[in-house]
């Protein structure tokens, strides 16, 4: 279904109704669960199937500006995305299940992790060991570290 | 500060009112859920559902007429399958109520007429059939029923008219005889026999020389690909052998002969088939898709219908219905198609694998998107892991097997799934079984199915999975590792003509220079073109555009977006040094050099540098057919790049021909009353023009009215975009037919077979441009037939081209 889920951007510079609105019109997807390791090729791959691909910006650690698992791909056309929403969305990449989601719209700044330790939120209290993001959930990374450091 | 008191009795009035409005909006809703809903899954029987609502309908028939008329004469067509539930419906409203009868068919006749005006084919096939069906709930005489198939095969007769339009006649008629023909045959049997003669004359005249463009495979063993009608055909056939005995079409109106065959009948009025026009679309022919007969089943299961019966025309018929019905939800999709009523009595994985093949492999576009029909049949393999799987891999099994005669463009989409699936499936797959295609030359279809494989799942991957995924044995087919080659940095490699340019200009570009400080240092590049004499200025510098080109681009491998990035930036410096189509092919050669072993960044950048309008659409064309890109003609990238070319230009003029056309409709709207002060020589009226025209130019800006000479600039840009479109498919088709005409040449001459894979890969990649872009170069055709596909050609090429003319005609 191109509907969009119940997740709203909470640093979106704007009034409520008028993130509504950008989201209605949008090109541009919000793409999650990738791999560090996915490529813009690998996506430009898999998307391009919906659509002419306008640009994949790829979601990078705020302080290592590496990839931390998530990117924005923005198409030409709203159809396309919409039918990436329809056709890409819960299948796999990379041997991992994706999700996509409306984006409001890319602005610089936007590319980077807003977890503490630079990458995604959810990498940062996550307890499941993934070895495509990282392995350990940061704050468990810490224990870990703090603990070992003790001993 | 006192609330003035209303009026009591206004406001009481104004609620009752609106009580009753929202109360009468209320029950046509109930009434509209209750027909939409009938024969669906309730606790009990259908019988007595249609008697309860035929009730609860009579009641209301005056109060909510056209609502109730609406609905029924919709809900057949929008939910085909249960074209018989409304039908009997209807057939016991008629019984209570004859009037209503005769105003519900002059409903579906007014339906009807619509449709076939607004060329709404599928709408108006569907609505003869429930006319058709009607005459077995006794609401339509049978004879006048009769009449409407002879007008059908008047318009079948007619002359001058092309064969599209009179097929689509034929086939309204042929489908809805699965639902009448039983009754036609007891009560009007020498009429039927009149329309089966008809239609077999019919059928024996008919041009299929289109057949052998939309044919998945180019030969009919194991399975025939028979033509849509002639198929239907041989099905109507059976069944009249058979009696017309149907057993698969659920009929309710049979639980109610008693009532229904006490109804007074309607006559239809006349139905004229509307005239043929130019702009008429009718809809394209196609082939009917087979890959499994019964013994692909498993023995001990329900048997798989016989091509020739008319039940498999008709489960088939059902699994598109539903297709339609959910193709934007994968998940709903997948679990209708096995929720399909009589799912005990068929294979059902079988013919739900085949009807979404079909649909894949649909000539010459399928209606979907492929990745539609890849992530349904994902969601078919979740949703049935014990059987999907196996059913889904002893296909690709069978299609592999009859690999060697597909035609190109499908084996383009069957290699695009099967990669996808299994990127979607951690990869795996019984790769041993496919070994013998290591000993086949490599343009063997076999061997480059599998090579091609490789290639798309290394996109959707890396190299090391790719490599991990298959036995060693398989290391010739592997795709080389996909990285820029940067000649200037292999041994030895600054004794190339330029490298020490290349050096300087790579460090110059890392201080991040403006683009004229590159411009001026590419310029200062010696030309080897330039001869001592210096008289003939050569139109492009060969070394400048392979040292910025190779440097700036190498520089930029990273990521897409690092060379976007670069192409962006020194957009100017490519303007420059590459203006003409030579140096466009000269660049075009340099990004070949550098992304050889990366088909798919080549084609991203060749895709990028299109759109920034660096490289011109006939450029592409050309350098693709140059002989340096010889060595490279078989593989399936250069084919993606040239369509996407093609699609570009496509987009285009589509684009600009839409403008013009809304900006006229605009015009013609609302007329200009600069038109009568033209008139008027006054000064007065030219200042009122002037004004109206400075008026309408800011307007312009507004995107509002657009002006006369508005539209004849737009028209003019119209008209260069498509001699530009013209040219390039001249170009392309050009190509097509010199290389093809020397390569048979050449085997003439030294005696070898012209039929080398080479030679079919290219025929079939010839056969991949004309069904790509159909619709468009339908424009040329006149053109085409008399500059390029003449008789003197050879038979084969001519025969491309025949047989995609035959696809209209």
């Amino acid at each position: 279904m191109a509907v969009p889920s119940t997740y709203r951007d909470q640093h979106f510079k704007g009034s409520r109704v008028e993130q509504e609105r950008l989201l209605s019109q949008s090109c541009t997807l919000y793409v999650g669960n990738l791999s560090f390791f996915t490529t813009e090729e690998q996506i430009y791959e898999l998307f391009g199937k919906c659509g002419d691909v306008k640009r994949i910006i790829m979601g990078l650690d705020k302080f290592t500006r590496t990839p931390c698992g998530f990117c924005f791909v923005e198409f030409y056309l709203r159809i396309d995305a919409e039918n990436a929403i329809r056709f890409v969305n819960g299948t796999r990449l990379d041997d991992r299940i994706v999700r996509t989601d409306w984006d409001a719209g890319f602005i610089e700044g936007r590319q980077y992790g807003r977890g503490k330790t630079g990458g995604q939120v959810r990498d940062e209290y996550r307890t499941d060991f993934d070895g495509g993001r990282g392995g350990w959930g940061k704050m468990i990374q810490q224990k870990v570290a703090t603990s070992a450091a003790n001993n | 500060m006192s609330r003035r008191k209303r009026d009591d009795g206004y406001e009481h009035g104004y609620r009752k009112r609106r009580r009753v409005v929202s109360e009468q909006a209320e029950i046509e809703d109930r009434l509209e859920s209750l027909i939409i809903r009938v024969g669906d899954k309730t606790s009990s029987s259908l019988e007595s559902n249609l008697e309860g609502l035929a009730s609860v309908l009579e009641a209301d028939l005056n109060t909510y007429k056209s609502k109730i008329l609406r609905i029924l004469s919709e809900c057949p067509i929008q939910m085909p399958e249960k074209c018989t539930i409304y039908s009997t419906l209807v057939g016991l409203l008629n019984a209570k109520n004859y009037n209503f009868g005769g105003e519900f068919v002059e409903q579906i006749v007014r339906n009807l007429k619509e449709a076939l005006r607004e060329g709404q084919w599928e709408s108006a096939r569907l609505t003869v059939r429930f006319i058709s069906d009607m005459v077995n709930c006794h609401i339509v005489s049978a004879s006048s029923l009769l009449q409407l198939y002879d007008s059908f095969i008047d318009a079948a007769m007619e002359q001058g008219v092309p064969q599209v339009r009179r097929d689509w006649y034929m086939y309204a008629l042929l489908t809805a005889l699965p639902w009448v023909g039983r009754e036609l045959f007891e009560k009007k049997e020498n009429d039927l026999e009149r329309i089966m003669a008809a239609m077999e004359g019919y059928l024996r005249r008919r041009n299929t020389a289109h057949v052998a463009a939309l044919r998945v495979w180019n030969c009919d063993t194991p399975h025939p690909q028979e033509e849509y009608l002639e198929c239907l055909w041989a099905q109507v056939r059976k069944l009249r052998t058979d009696e017309w005995q149907e057993r698969h079409i659920y009929r309710p109106y049979l639980a109610f002969d008693s009532i229904l065959s006490e109804a007074l009948q309607h006559n239809l009025p006349v139905i004229l088939p509307p005239p043929h026009t130019a702009s008429t679309q009718y809809p394209l022919p196609w082939v009917v898709f087979r890959m499994f007969d019964y013994t692909d089943c498993p023995e001990a299961g329900p048997l798989l219908p016989g091509t020739h019966s008319v039940e498999r025309y008709l489960i088939e018929e059902h699994l598109h219905q539903i297709i339609t019905r959910h193709h934007n939800e994968r998940k709903e999709l997948a679990t209708q198609l096995l929720a399909f009523p009589q799912r005990n009595k068929i294979p059902l994985e079988y013919m739900i694998v085949e009807v979404l093949f079909s649909e894949l492999f649909q000539m010459p576009s399928p209606r979907y998107l492929e990745i539609a029909y890849g992530c349904t049949l994902i969601e078919l393999c979740k949703l049935q892991p014990g059987t999907m799987p196996q059913v889904l891999a002893q296909a690709t099994e069978l299609l592999y097997e009859r690999i060697d005669t597909m035609n190109a463009t499908c084996f383009d989409r069957f290699v695009s799934w099967f990669s996808y699936h299994l990127s979607n499936f951690q990869f795996r797959w019984s790769w041993d079984d496919w070994q013998n295609c290591l000993s086949l030359e490599k343009d063997h279809p076999k061997a480059k199915f599998v090579s091609e494989v490789f290639g798309k799942c290394l996109r959707l991957s890396y190299y090391k999975r790719v490599t991990e995924m298959v036995p060693e044995c398989y290391s010739p087919l592997l795709p080389p590792k996909p990285e820029p080659y940067f000649k200037y940095q292999i041994e030895g490699g600054n004794g190339f003509p330029g490298a020490a340019q290349v050096q300087t200009l790579t460090e110059l570009l890392r201080k991040k220079p403006t683009p004229e400080e590159v411009l001026e240092l590419v310029q200062q590049l010696p030309n080897p073109l330039k001869d001592d004499d210096g008289d003939m200025e050569p139109s492009h510098n060969p070394l400048a555009i392979e040292v910025f080109v190779q440097t700036l681009l190498h520089l930029g491998s990273k990521s897409f977006t690092h060379t976007f990035a670069g192409l962006a930036k020194y957009h100017s410096v490519f303007k420059n040094i590459c203006e003409n189509e030579e140096a466009q092919i000269c660049m075009l050669r340099q990004v070949y050099e550098l992304w050889q072993y990366h088909p798919q960044f080549l084609g991203v950048v060749v895709d990028k540098m299109l759109k920034t309008q660096i490289v011109e659409c006939c450029a592409v064309a050309n350098w693709i057919f140059s002989r340096d890109m010889a060595p490279e003609f078989t593989r399936s990238y250069i084919w993606e790049v040239l369509h996407l070319t093609i699609r570009k230009m496509n987009k285009h003029v589509v684009r600009l021909e839409k403008e013009v056309n809304d900006a006229r409709a605009k015009l013609r709207a609302a007329p200009s009353d600069s038109e009568s002060s033209d008139e008027d020589p006054t000064r007065e009226a030219g200042e009122k023009r002037r004004r109206s025209n400075s008026h309408k130019e800011a307007a312009k800006d507004g995107g509002e009215q657009p002006t006369e000479e508005m539209v004849e600039r737009m028209d003019e840009r119209l008209e260069a975009a498509q001699s530009d479109q013209k040219n390039l498919f001249l170009i392309v088709f050009q190509r097509f037919i010199m290389i093809l005409s020397e390569h048979v040449v050449r085997c003439d001459t030294d005696g070898k077979d012209f039929n080398t894979f080479w030679y079919q890969w290219t025929v079939g990649r010839l056969q991949q441009v004309f069904m790509a872009h159909h619709e468009q170069v339908e424009k040329y055709s006149q053109t085409l037939e008399t500059l390029l596909f003449t008789h003197d050609l050879d038979s084969n090429i001519l025969d491309t081209f025949r047989q995609f003319q035959a696809l209209r005609s």
